[in-house]
């Protein structure tokens, strides 16, 4: 069943689409990340240009945040007061990323950026995990090893000004390293399409030194304003946000994403996490390959759209 | 027999445009084309005929040549070089006019039925079609052709030599395929006939094609009221996360 993408201009299978999305979704139900460092790039290899793509997808990931975060709520695992601290300088970042994204789709060099801020993350990421999972897969096998916990947040963090208490987390910090955190993650979710969980979650562990328990509820609820900013921010300077495409992914993530969380409890968390690891390496290596090898075509186009 | 004497007169002679002696007539299998939300691209059957108000003139055999061409937009084509090890867009060049769509459908080899003369004139050929001129780029023909290229390889630009076919003497039909990656807009279509290369009579129609239904009020809504459209898409979004976890909820209990 073909499908018209009124805003990406291209005719593509709505069930291809749903699929895409029904796989994301059994990932980040299994995994509990946003999916959208993996929805972005599938959305790159079926022909959607990378601009939609990455507007597109931010859209979606307010979806899957929202069901996630009020299932949070309700555990009243979300620190709000940090939650809205971290989305101050989350709605900074993507201010600026939105900024940059389009002056760079001027100058042609958008996908490459994209593509680029996609292998580095992709491979720092995917390479952490990959060492740690399989270092605490290890551990699992020797009974009686110390588990390392959360380090405290270093000294120098405590010598900043502007101190807060935040009383869900059960923190007396500076306001500035979360206002630094949300900035990058928001920059990130403008320019690749991403929640940015996977730098935000270990950042508010081992930097800002936030109890585990409430950490990923926060960072949904960080998400779901900063990728909702982003979506109407691209919609008004680039144009390119696909309403037909992201309910499409929506729908097929929704149920994808309950799937992956029945599947995500029989297994093993150590080896659940190696299984990412090597997910996140494998679209990280298709990208850098697009990079170095010789492309098929030299030349590509770009088409002065209409109404603008 | 005088008649044909007299065509031969005026052509030896070279008195009067022989356009007054065979017209063509022609009509389109449709009126407009609509994109809806399962468009899968269409199909335009085109027909005529040659009416002639004398006997044919001269040996040379009839042809006819078909041309149907989409709005044109200026395009930047890009070229990729490797630096620092990776394949960046170095080089680009930007084409002041380009057809979105174009296909040329001729009942023989396009260089036997019309002339490089005639070809500069009406701008048929693909690469004619396309206007790139003072870019000073030394290789601008390499990014003409990789344009021509791409359209080519993805059904935008079709040359179909021999594609239309004489049903009587002077019935002539063909069909073209729109792909389903179109851009909106007015399709001109053009019928030349030809004799030993010359434009012997032109025929002009165009067919709208536009976005109808709930494709063209997306489009709108995104071009006209991008804040509204982006707003209208996150509350969808939400109600669509929020649905979905109550809806599992209410299973699972």
């Amino acid at each position: 069943m073909q499908v018209y993408l009124p805003i990406a201009e291209v005719s593509v299978n709505a069930l291809m689409l749903l699929g895409l999305g029904g796989l994301v979704g059994i990932l980040s139900g299994m995994f509990g990340v946003g999916g959208g460092f993996l929805i972005t790039p599938l959305l790159f290899f079926v022909g959607i240009p990378p601009a939609v793509a990455v507007a597109t997808s931010t859209n979606q990931i307010v979806a899957s945040s929202v069901s996630g975060v009020l299932a949070h709520l309700k555990r009243k695992t979300v620190d709000l007061k940090m939650g809205s601290v971290l989305l101050a300088g989350g709605l900074v970042g993507t201010a600026v990323g939105v900024q940059v994204f389009a002056a760079l789709a001027r100058l042609g060099q958008v996908d490459l950026l994209v593509q680029l801020c996609y292998v580095v993350f992709l491979g720092v990421i995917g390479a952490l995990m990959l060492v740690e999972s399989l270092r605490a897969a290890r551990r699992a096998r020797r009974p009686g090893a110390p588990q390392p916990g959360p380090r405290k947040a270093r000294g120098w963090l405590q010598m900043l000004p502007f101190k807060m208490r935040f009383r869900t987390s059960g923190l007396y910090i500076s306001v500035i390293p979360p206002l630094l955190v949300g900035a990058f993650v928001g920059l990130l979710a403008a320019i690749m399409g991403v929640g940015g969980g996977f730098v935000m979650v270990p950042a508010m562990i081992y930097l800002l030194g936030m109890p585990t328990k409430v950490v990923v509820g926060t960072s949904l609820f960080q998400i779901i304003f900063v990728t909702g900013a982003a979506t109407v921010m691209h919609a008004t300077t680039n144009y390119s946000v696909d309403m037909i495409l992201a309910l499409l992914l929506i729908l097929g993530g929704v149920i994808g994403a309950q799937v992956g969380t029945r599947i995500g409890v029989k297994m093993k968390a150590e080896n659940l996490r190696i299984l990412l690891a090597l997910m996140v390496l494998l679209v990280c290596g298709r990208l850098a390959l697009d990079l170095v090898l010789e492309p098929a075509e030299l030349y590509s186009i770009a088409e002065a759209r209409a109404g603008r | 027999m005088r008649g044909r004497l007299l065509a031969l007169l005026v052509a030896v002679l070279g008195l009067g445009a022989p356009a007054g002696s065979e017209t063509v007539v022609a009509g389109l299998s449709q009126e407009a084309i609509s994109i809806t939300a399962n468009f899968e691209g269409s199909e335009i059957l085109i027909f005529g005929a040659v009416r002639r108000d004398a006997p044919p003139p001269g040996a040379a055999p009839m042809e006819v040549i078909i041309t149907v061409q989409g709005p044109s937009r200026p395009v930047t084509v890009r070229r990729k070089d490797r630096r620092f090890g990776i394949w960046v867009n170095t080089d680009l060049s930007e084409i002041d006019l380009a057809p979105t769509f174009y296909a040329v459908s001729t009942t023989g080899p396009l260089e036997a039925v019309l002339t490089q003369t005639e070809d500069l004139r009406h701008r048929v050929s693909v690469p004619r079609a396309i206007r790139a001129v003072g870019t000073g780029l030394i290789d601008q023909e390499s990014f003409t052709e990789a344009l021509v290229r791409i359209r080519t390889e993805g059904g935008a630009y079709q040359l179909n030599e021999g594609a239309v076919r004489f049903r009587e003497e002077t019935l002539f039909d063909t069909a073209v395929h729109l792909p389903a990656a179109l851009t909106e807009g007015d399709y001109l279509t053009r019928i030349f006939l030809t004799r030993d290369g010359e434009v012997v009579d032109l025929f002009e129609q165009s067919i709208p094609v536009r976005k109808v239904g709930i494709e063209r009020a997306i489009y709108t809504l995104a071009q006209e009221r991008p804040l509204v459209y982006g707003l209208l898409s996150l509350v969808i979004a939400a109600a669509a996360g929020w649905a979905a976890s109550a809806l599992f909820r209410y299973i699972r209990s």
